[in-house]
Order: structure tokens, then C-alpha cells, then sequence
């Protein structure tokens, strides 16, 4: 079989896992992670954050589409920044993201071109669905006021009761909508 | 005395160049843990690996009691540290929909950056779907704000409501911890079935 077949069938895919280091033993990297939190928390006095970077990122956005409707908006204002909505904090921290998780997988040799879904399910399927979690979570990070590493994360490790109430119901909810999704994942 | 922003003004290039740095390390551990997998962020839903509880719990006990040390030490003030005021409501709605997009989605906004930048296609398309969630959420509940402001619990903690002292609930969490660790090995043993072959 030549190696542009294999590609085609997806052959490749598989070869490219095969190489791929094993993850960081989960207590090990979960130390180094609070670590990262606890240096935050000690330059910034704040933690850490992600939701921020999109709803700053969706400003932008809509700044350039229509500034009035911009103006218009209580919600947009909040990260409209005199003008410069992408000078964000927790924007840069997600770009900051991007390029440590890049390094990480360069290292691991773990990139891989991809979509991660279970045996049984469509890629087009999955793909929605991975849009329809996204838009929902969204809208719950920002009604919560943080996501898992605005609250769950940050929150949890100063012991904020509202943080820890967020972690309870997050995988409440998980493991209640898991059963139902079995087939995107098993 | 840390933090170093209660006694020092950064200019916006020096927060955005710390944020650049910070956001290096948050990345980098958690494509480490392997968070840039949405099958490996969602086993933990099926219990044949719990990852992400070993995890999270870990970097919250090593936060928590580098937070009290530090604090016992003199070297930090915990009053300046910034603490979102508790809203219930907004916490245990807010969490159910953030939890069940979780598994449907397979990825959480900070995770999705780890999948993005290891080419996972899905995790390109759920940030599409969060930044589409953030414009629709602008849109259809502008006075949001003012409510969770008005139904705000305040400033609530674990030691500030039970009056038990934090260095305690360090302690307390360090035996949850080890026990969780044996209980999650067994977990994972009682449901290894469950782990997709491919």
C-alpha cells in the first residue's frame, strides 16, 4: 500500500499515535498545574481564567461589525477596554496557551491532525455536537461568572463556597448527560 | 509582599507580557496531562480513567497549601487575593450548563486551546461554538449582571462560613485526596471495560 493510500485511509493517523509519548503521571502534572495557579495568585492576585479571553475576543468581533450595536450593549462594553478589546489579560493568557500546549505536544510528539470522538460515531456528528458543548458552556461560564479554571480551578484552591458549589454541579451534570452521549465517546 | 500587583503598578505591557508567561505554563501542563484529548477529558464521565479529578485535585491541594504557607510564612496576604462574591444560583445553573456542555462538547475553554494547538479539529469547532455562546449570551441577557449583583451572597469561604481555619481544610483536603487517589485506582479498575479500543 503506498504511503498516499494510507494517508487517505486514515492509516497514517494511526501510525502518528503509535509514536506518541504517554501523558505526564495525572498527580505529577496536576502539581506542576498548581503550581502555574499559585504563581499567578502570587504575582497577580488573581488566578487564572479562560471565558474572559472569548467574551473579549467576541467584542472585538462585534466592534468591527457594528460599533453602535457595540455601544448598545451593557455585556460588550465590560470588555470593550477604551478601544483596544484585544489587549486582554486572559486573551494573552490563552495565546500563552496555545504556544505551551504547541511545545508540550511538540515534545510528546502528540500532534496529530485529527477529531477525537469514540468508534461509533460520525466525524460530521461529532463536530456538531462539539459546537453545540461549546455554545452551551459557554453560556454557563458566563452565567456562573467562571469556567473550570475561573472557578473550578481558582476558586476551589482559595475555597470560595460559590467555586466549589460551581465543581459540584458541573460534574453533577456530567455524569448525568454522560449516559445520554455514550455513543459519541465509547 | 505577594502578590506583587498589591504593592507594584504593572503597565499594560508587563501584565500582558506576565499573562503571555503564565498562559505558557497553563498550556504546557495541561497538554501534558493529556487535557488536549476530548476522549481523555471525558472518561472520567465513565470512570475507566479519572484524570481529570486526579488533576484538578492535585493543583488545587498544591495551590491551597502554597497559598497557607506562603500566607503562615508572612509572605503573602491573603486579603489581597481577589475572591468572586458567591451567587448561588448563578453558580449551580451556570455549572449544570457548563457541565453537561462539558461532556457533549468534550472540552472546557481552557482545554480547547490545548486540542487546538495539537491539531484536534474538534476543539477548533467548540471554540467556535463557545465564542458563538459568549455573542449569543451579550445579546439575549444584558441584565444579567445587575441581577447576579443584587442576589450576590458576597465574598463567601470554607473558613469564613464554618469558622474553622484554613490551614484545617488544607489537612482536610490532602486526606481527600489520598483517599480519592485509592478509591479512583479502584474505580478505574471496576470499569476498564468501558475504555474504546481505538
Amino acid at each position: 500500500m503506498s504511503t498516499l493510500t494510507q494517508a487517505r485511509l486514515g492509516v497514517g493517523r494511526q501510525a502518528d499515535r503509535s509514536t506518541a509519548q504517554p501523558f505526564m503521571n495525572p498527580y505529577l502534572a496536576g502539581f506542576l498545574l498548581g503550581l502555574v495557579l499559585l504563581v499567578t495568585y502570587a504575582v497577580t492576585g488573581r488566578g487564572l481564567g479562560a471565558t474572559a479571553g472569548f467574551a473579549a475576543l467576541a467584542t472585538w468581533l462585534t466592534g468591527l461589525v457594528s460599533p453602535a450595536h457595540l455601544q448598545a450593549s451593557v455585556v460588550h462594553l465590560k470588555y470593550w477596554n477604551d478601544g483596544a478589546p484585544l489587549l486582554n489579560w486572559t486573551l494573552f493568557l490563552l495565546v500563552g496557551a496555545l504556544a505551551g500546549a504547541a511545545l508540550s505536544g511538540w515534545m510528546g510528539h502528540r500532534f496529530s491532525w485529527t477529531i477525537e470522538r469514540g468508534p461509533h460515531i460520525s466525524d460530521r456528528r461529532r463536530l456538531t455536537l462539539a459546537f453545540a458543548g461549546g455554545f452551551v458552556s459557554a453560556c454557563g461560564a458566563k452565567l456562573a461568572k467562571g469556567c473550570t479554571s475561573g472557578q473550578a480551578l481558582t476558586g476551589s484552591s482559595i475555597l470560595n463556597v460559590g467555586s466549589l458549589v460551581f465543581l459540584a454541579s458541573v460534574f453533577a451534570a456530567a455524569f448525568g448527560v454522560a449516559y445520554f452521549v455514550r455513543k459519541e465517546w465509547l | 509582599m505577594l502578590p506583587l500587583a498589591s504593592s507594584m503598578d504593572f503597565s499594560l505591557g508587563s501584565e500582558l507580557a506576565i499573562a503571555l508567561a503564565l498562559g505558557l505554563g497553563f498550556g504546557f501542563a495541561l497538554e501534558r496531562a493529556g487535557f488536549g484529548s476530548a476522549r481523555k477529558l471525558t472518561a472520567v464521565f465513565y470512570l475507566y480513567d479519572m484524570a481529570v479529578v486526579k488533576v484538578m485535585f492535585s493543583a488545587v491541594v498544591t495551590t491551597l497549601a502554597g497559598l497557607y504557607l506562603l500566607s503562615s510564612g508572612g509572605m503573602l496576604d491573603l486579603s489581597q487575593l481577589y475572591i468572586e462574591p458567591t451567587n448561588l444560583t448563578a453558580q449551580i445553573v451556570g455549572g449544570l450548563l457548563f457541565g453537561a456542555g462539558f461532556v457533549v462538547g468534550g472540552y472546557c475553554p481552557g482545554t480547547s486551546m490545548a486540542a487546538i494547538a495539537t491539531g484536534r479539529k474538534d476543539g477548533m469547532v467548540f471554540a467556535l461554538g463557545m465564542l458563538a455562546g459568549v455573542l449569543a449570551y451579550a445579546e439575549l441577557t444584558p441584565g444579567i449582571d445587575d441581577w447576579y449583583k443584587a442576589t450576590a451572597l458576597g465574598e463567601l469561604t470554607l473558613p469564613s462560613v464554618t469558622g474553622i481555619g484554613m490551614g484545617w481544610w488544607v489537612l482536610v483536603f490532602i486526606a481527600v485526596l489520598a483517599f480519592g487517589a485509592w478509591g479512583m485506582a479502584r474505580l478505574e479498575q471496576r470499569f476498564k471495560h468501558l475504555r474504546p479500543a481505538s
